[in-house]
């Protein structure tokens, strides 16, 4: 299931774990990534705070936490190489996974469609 | 997602309300129709980037051409019966050498004010009949008025509503060639009327990015046409205001409104050869131009801050705005970060601040709090790569 938050972020369900990116309107935005700064594993995440951060040449931008939870994974390969994020953001540019604390945090979050049509 | 830094490229103070519209220049249908991502700056509807993206305009500038439209800035007329009047009248508003100025030949300039504060940095072109100035964007209203406050009135000021396209990089002499045959003799900062592909052009050799090349004043009407003929060239690739930006930090060159501003002197900024030998307390013009006795006084004693390169120490960039501190747990900030982000070809990040002088010796560690926390940075010589000028 792939859902999407008005902050341009994009989580798949799989079990009770979230896999978290940004989307691909969001990357075109931003341009060319150059750093990536990701949450550590173990973290507990609170929806709303600062996750992570993506800084292309001109600016820095934070990704909140679209869903509380704790952060099981990152994605050390987009931290090695922010380019992935921009050539794959819903792909291999993935930035990392969290449990949720509440299994029906996605329900309120757009599909794929309402997303289309939010970032136009 | 939010954007959460300064915009080096679109610091608030050059942005008009949202309510305004923004202006277009010349060639603004040339950006949409290359797909350019348009921003408003300093009054204008300006191209951020176009589909190569950042970096790779700014890596093509370095290695081959890039062409900018640069219309938003002021491009100035000074005209007087005797063209020694106009530099003499200019020497009271910038401790440049002006009448020491060839016909042919461009310096860089600072409008100073009376508390040696920089109210602009400017180019100064002298044409023989008159002198060209060309001055940042946001300031240009201002300028002109600051002129006409303070010179005669028998110097006529014009504000030029001319295209201002420029080329740079190693490959602008080849690609410009075969247009205007006469500009490879032109040597750094030099200035020459010709035409450019039949078209009457006011042609200097400089620019902002550290590169060799040319910036090309154009009829308004005629710019779209030198801009296609140029963009047609398989060397040239269109180039926005973001890789502007970075190609202008790796060269080290200031920013007005980030690096420079009423609150920084020229010496302070490093910016002290700006400050003609002539205009210095033995020269043969000692003075007599705004904030003389501060700007005299700093060059003798030594200014209390300077403008120094900064490299982070990690990948992290460091931003403008980032309090700079002597070492990791000092309450106090010793200075600020003024302009930051990554370099392309330094493939690092790259910073300028303000540090004060007894810690801006190069080698020197410290420290700049982004998001809570201190990264070390190394105090380093400018510019961060070496230009590409052709001086001989």
């Amino acid at each position: 299931m792939l859902r999407f938050t008005e902050e341009h972020e994009w989580l798949k369900l799989e079990g009770d774990i979230a896999t978290v990116g940004i989307t691909t309107h969001a990357a075109e935005q931003l341009g060319d990534l150059v750093f990536i700064e990701l949450p550590k594993v173990g973290a507990a995440l609170k929806k709303g705070e600062g996750a992570a951060v993506v800084e292309s040449v001109k600016a820095a931008s934070d990704v909140y936490a679209p869903v509380s939870g704790e952060v099981t994974e990152v994605n050390p390969a987009v931290v090695d190489d922010p380019t992935i994020v921009g050539g794959d953001p819903q792909g291999a540019g993935w930035l990392y996974r969290i449990r949720l604390a509440d299994p029906g945090a996605l329900d309120s979050l757009m599909d794929e469609a309402a997303y289309a049509a939010f970032a136009k | 997602m939010h954007e959460d830094a300064v915009e080096p490229v679109a610091p608030a103070a050059h942005t008009l309300p949202p309510s305004s519209e923004p202006e277009r220049t010349p060639i603004h249908a040339l950006h949409l129709l290359h797909g350019a991502r348009m921003v408003p700056f300093a009054g204008y509807d300006m191209p951020l980037q176009y589909p190569a993206g950042l970096l790779k305009e700014h890596l093509h500038t370095r290695s081959a051409a890039g062409l900018f439209d640069v219309s938003h800035m002021g491009q100035i007329a000074l005209r007087a019966e005797d063209p020694a009047a106009v530099a003499s009248a200019l020497e009271t508003l910038i401790p440049a050498d002006i009448l020491g100025l060839k016909p042919g030949r461009q310096r860089y300039g600072l409008l100073t004010d009376v508390d040696g504060g920089i109210l602009d940095d400017l180019m100064i072109a002298h044409l023989g009949d008159r002198f060209v100035l060309v001055v940042n964007a946001a300031r240009k209203a201002a300028d002109a008025a600051h002129l006409r406050a303070h010179l005669p009135e028998s110097i006529r000021i014009e504000m030029l509503p001319r295209a201002l396209i420029a080329l740079q990089g190693p490959k602008a002499e080849a690609v410009l060639a075969p247009l205007a045959p006469d500009l490879a003799t032109m040597r750094f900062m030099d200035v020459r009327e010709m035409a450019v592909g039949g078209v009457p052009a006011l042609v200097t050799r400089s620019g902002y990015t550290g590169e060799d090349g040319f910036e090309i004043s154009l009829p308004a009407d005629s710019a779209a046409f030198v801009a296609e003929t140029l963009l047609a060239h398989p060397e040239v690739m269109p180039v926005g205001l973001g890789a502007r930006d970075s190609l202008r930090l790796e060269a080290g060159l200031c920013l007005h409104g980030s690096d420079i501003d009423p609150g920084t002197s020229p010496i302070e900024a490093g910016l002290t050869w700006a400050v003609s030998p002539a205009r210095r307390q033995v020269g043969a013009r000692a003075g007599g131009f705004p904030g003389a006795a501060r700007i005299l006084r700093e060059i003798a004693d030594g200014p209390a801050r300077l403008r120094v390169g900064l490299r982070p120490e990690g990948r992290m960039p460091v931003r403008a705005g980032a309090p700079l501190f002597a070492d990791l747990d000092e309450a106090e900030p010793i200075g600020a970060v003024t302009s930051g982000g990554f370099g392309p070809s330094v493939e690092a990040p790259v910073a300028m601040g303000y540090l004060p002088t007894a810690l801006s010796e190069p080698g020197r560690q410290v420290f700049a709090e982004v998001r809570g926390r201190r990264l070390p940075l190394a105090v380093t010589r400018l510019p961060f790569v070496p230009a590409g000028f052709k001086r001989g």
